[in-house]
């Protein structure tokens, strides 16, 4: 039975998490904006939480009965958009739930989940020359003795400096192309193992990027991720590509909590100056700002109601790659535009420093980029809908 | 409960609607688009899936079944699927039943919910629309005035589907500054029905301007409305069901250019594997399910028996943009075929300009 308002656990954790993003997070929010690079240590109260669980590989029950509608994926949309409202900086660096943790939970092994499960990991995947094309990667993995061998330069990874180790994807063999990549947990004080730089970036400023390279890097062997013989070819680059199914909702997500946090506050301003939405206005009798207003409010809920349903997919267990695109799609596009019509609007407080809006444009720029740009998401919605394979349509 | 997912009942109620506008409507809206018409039969065979009557009790010829503005949804979808004007057309006495149903009194329901919930399609109709410039319902030109027992109602009305075959109107009017049913027979004096109208889409579905001339109405036939429901609720109701509605005619456009992509070689192969068309298909793919989403959320709301204001605002904006950006791309995907009225992709365009401006042509 269709049902799209929330039910009231869920109403009640979006609550839980507006309070802590307004209390916690949005006032050290311009602090860290400047203070780039600069560990935020108000967010070492957070280490302690517990992200993510899981069942050990061995206990699972073999009996599938069990209700899998979970709601760990709604869990994560809602939170990811409350939070970012907060700052979106924080919530891609918060201590031990790093990318490299969700790819841990998905695909490690019981031993690598009990060594690494307490530890922050970063994930690298993007090099200078594999951008969206990722599996054009060129970090080799090469097996030598009982360690492995690896080779290469990963840039853009979140959470660099502050990780304890890093989820390097690597190819194991080049000319078998996506099949020959592999996950590799790499701990920061490896032997070849450098972090070379700290980006400098227009918005997302609380949360550090960073290149690592690797020259003859050697990790134990047991470091592959969900171990190299039990991996079936193709299981190394797809099983990353499968983490976007939960991480593509999020994110748009991330973007819609972003430009909420841009449209409350306009709204707010707005309210000042006595200018208060009325929905029972037709269309002719309201003014430029106010249309604007409520093209960017339907805009929003559209989007978000997308990442709902992307994220309520994955927690039915249903295949959900289209819609979660289809969510990043449209969210990490409308959050942009939402973003900077609203600095639009304020006009000189959507420019000056003194107000959160300009920040909240620079951050929000990057969702419509990472994770997948648009025109990647585009790319899955429309092979999957037309049915094209990737040498169809380029 | 969260869920995205059609329980049983509403599956069935969907599949047997996509499979009689299958069945009657994709291959004939064309036809009927050029003749100005529908056939009774079409009507009637919507008529008898029996979903305008559903939630009327059997006491004045309903099924008694539970009132679910979900279910209306999904039906006016499927139904707009295949051609807007029948989605109007095959509905259309709901706009007249709802409304007495839900805001009149007993005298009122008992005389003439009857007329209408049986198993004929008999056209009522409703009167909502106005002509000119700058029309908003909650600010309508229309007015009645209190005199002698009677309200005398003067003003212009415009998009009155099936006025001329209805045997009854409800009528909207300001009546000191508040808006106003009316119920009136057709034989009524003072309701002149000027010829039909010729507008750019829904050619399939009579449409006429009415004048109100010192039209005098028994102040019994007023619909009071009550705290659960007035005016401002069916505005939101038929808000709700347009956006529905946008829907499934944008979906409609999204399938067949979709479809067509696949199948038109230009450069030696289908220009679905062209990024630029490819691309403007997804959008409409997901601005397609966007809309539902917004328009089940608004439902949801009602259903739930939640203020649902600001959502079915939201939910028909947001419809009226986005089904004139989809079905602007569906014919841009045909190329110059998209201008040829052969290819239903120019009538979801033209039907579609409506979404954003008609009110009262449907109700969930």
């Amino acid at each position: 039975m269709i049902n799209l308002e929330l039910s009231e656990d869920l109403k009640q954790y979006q609550e839980d998490m507006k309070v802590f993003a307004e209390t916690v997070f949005r006032p050290i929010s311009r602090k860290y904006d400047e203070a780039e690079h600069e560990y935020p240590q108000e967010l070492e109260d957070l280490r302690g939480m517990k992200h993510f669980d899981r069942k050990k590989k061995s206990e699972k029950p073999a009996d599938k009965s069990e209700p899998t509608s979970g709601k760990a994926n709604m869990r994560g949309v809602i939170s990811s958009e409350e939070i970012a409202w907060g700052d979106p900086s924080f919530l891609i660096s918060i201590p031990n739930a790093g990318l490299g943790n969700v790819a841990l939970v998905t695909s490690g092994s019981d031993e690598q989940f009990e060594k690494y499960g307490d530890k922050w990991l970063a994930m690298a995947i993007t090099e200078p020359n594999a951008g969206s094309d990722s599996k054009a990667m060129n970090t080799t993995a090469k097996l030598d003795g009982d360690d492995w061998v690896l080779n290469g330069e990963k840039i853009f990874v979140s959470c660099a400096d502050r990780c304890d180790a890093v989820v390097v994807m690597a190819t194991t063999d080049k000319s078998a192309g996506k099949e020959g990549i592999r996950s590799f947990i790499v701990d920061k004080n490896s032997p070849g193992f450098t972090l070379e730089k700290l980006e400098k970036k227009m918005g997302l400023r609380g949360s550090d990027t960073g290149t690592f390279s690797m020259t003859d890097c050697r990790i134990p062997k047991d470091n592959v991720l969900g171990g190299f013989e039990k991996t079936n070819k193709n299981k190394g680059f797809k099983g990353t590509m499968q983490t976007f199914d939960t991480s593509r909702p999020m994110v748009a997500a991330m973007a819609i909590g972003v430009a909420r946090a841009a449209l409350d506050y306009t709204r707010e301003v707005m309210a000042e100056n006595s200018i208060i939405p009325d929905y029972k206005k037709g269309s002719i009798n309201i003014s430029s700002i106010e249309k604007d207003f409520f093209l960017m409010e339907a805009n929003l809920e559209a989007a978000r109601l997308l990442s709902w349903k992307a994220a309520w997919m994955a927690d039915n267990k249903k295949p959900n790659s289209t819609e979660a695109s289809m969510a990043k799609a449209k969210a990490g596009r409308q959050g942009v535009l939402i973003t900077q019509k609203c600095c639009e609007l304020l006009g000189p407080m959507g420019l000056s420093t003194k107000h959160l809006a300009e920040k909240w444009l620079r951050d929000v720029r990057v969702m419509d980029i990472f994770e997948g740009t648009g025109q990647i998401q585009h790319l899955i919605v429309a092979r999957n809908i037309l049915e094209l394979s990737s040498t169809q349509l380029k | 409960m969260l869920s995205f997912n059609m329980s049983e009942e509403q599956t069935i109620t969907r599949d047997t609607v996509a499979r009689l506008v299958k069945d009657l409507i994709i291959d004939t809206a064309h036809e009927m688009d050029e003749a100005g018409n529908i056939p009774e039969e079409y009507i009637q065979a919507a008529w008898e899936l029996g979903a305008s009557i559903a939630a009327i009790p059997e006491a004045y010829g309903g099924y008694d079944m539970d009132y679910s503005p979900m279910m209306n949804a999904i039906i006016l979808e499927e139904l707009a699927y295949g051609d807007m004007a029948f989605a109007v057309a095959a509905t259309l006495p709901s706009m007249f039943i709802f409304p007495v149903y839900e805001m009149g009194t007993e005298e009122q329901k008992k005389k003439y919910l009857p007329l209408f919930c049986k198993e004929a399609y008999t056209p009522c109709t409703c009167a909502i629309n106005e002509p000119g410039f700058g029309f908003d319902p909650h600010k309508l030109k229309t007015k009645a005035v209190k005199k002698n027992g009677s309200y005398i109602l003067n003003g212009e009305k415009c998009f009155v589907p099936l006025a001329k075959e209805s045997s009854h109107f409800l009528i909207a009017a300001s009546c000191d500054g508040e808006n106003s049913f009316f119920i009136a027979d057709a034989e009524n004096a003072g309701i002149n029905i000027k010829k039909p109208e010729r507008n750019l889409g829904l050619y399939s579905l009579k449409t006429y301007e009415v004048a109100l001339d010192n039209c005098e109405i028994p102040a019994k036939n007023r619909l009071v409305g009550n705290s659960d429901c007035n005016y401002d609720k069916i505005i939101q109701k038929s808000a709700i069901a347009m956006s529905a509605i946008g829907t499934g005619v944008s979906r409609a456009s999204y399938e067949y250019a979709r479809d067509y992509a696949k199948e038109r070689i230009q450069f030696g192969e289908p220009i679905a594997h062209k990024q630029s068309i490819a691309f403007m298909i997804a959008e409409m793919a997901y601005e397609v399910e966007a809309m539902r989403l917004m328009t089940w959320k608004a439902a949801s709301m009602l259903e739930n028996g939640k203020d649902c204001q600001r959502d079915s605002f939201l939910a028909r904006l947001y419809a009226g943009e986005m089904s004139m950006k989809v079905t602007d791309h569906g014919i841009q995907v045909l190329g110059g075929h998209g201008f040829i009225r052969e290819h239903p992709v120019e009538r979801y365009y033209r039907n579609a300009r409506g979404v954003a401006i008609l009110h009262g042509m449907a109700i969930v």
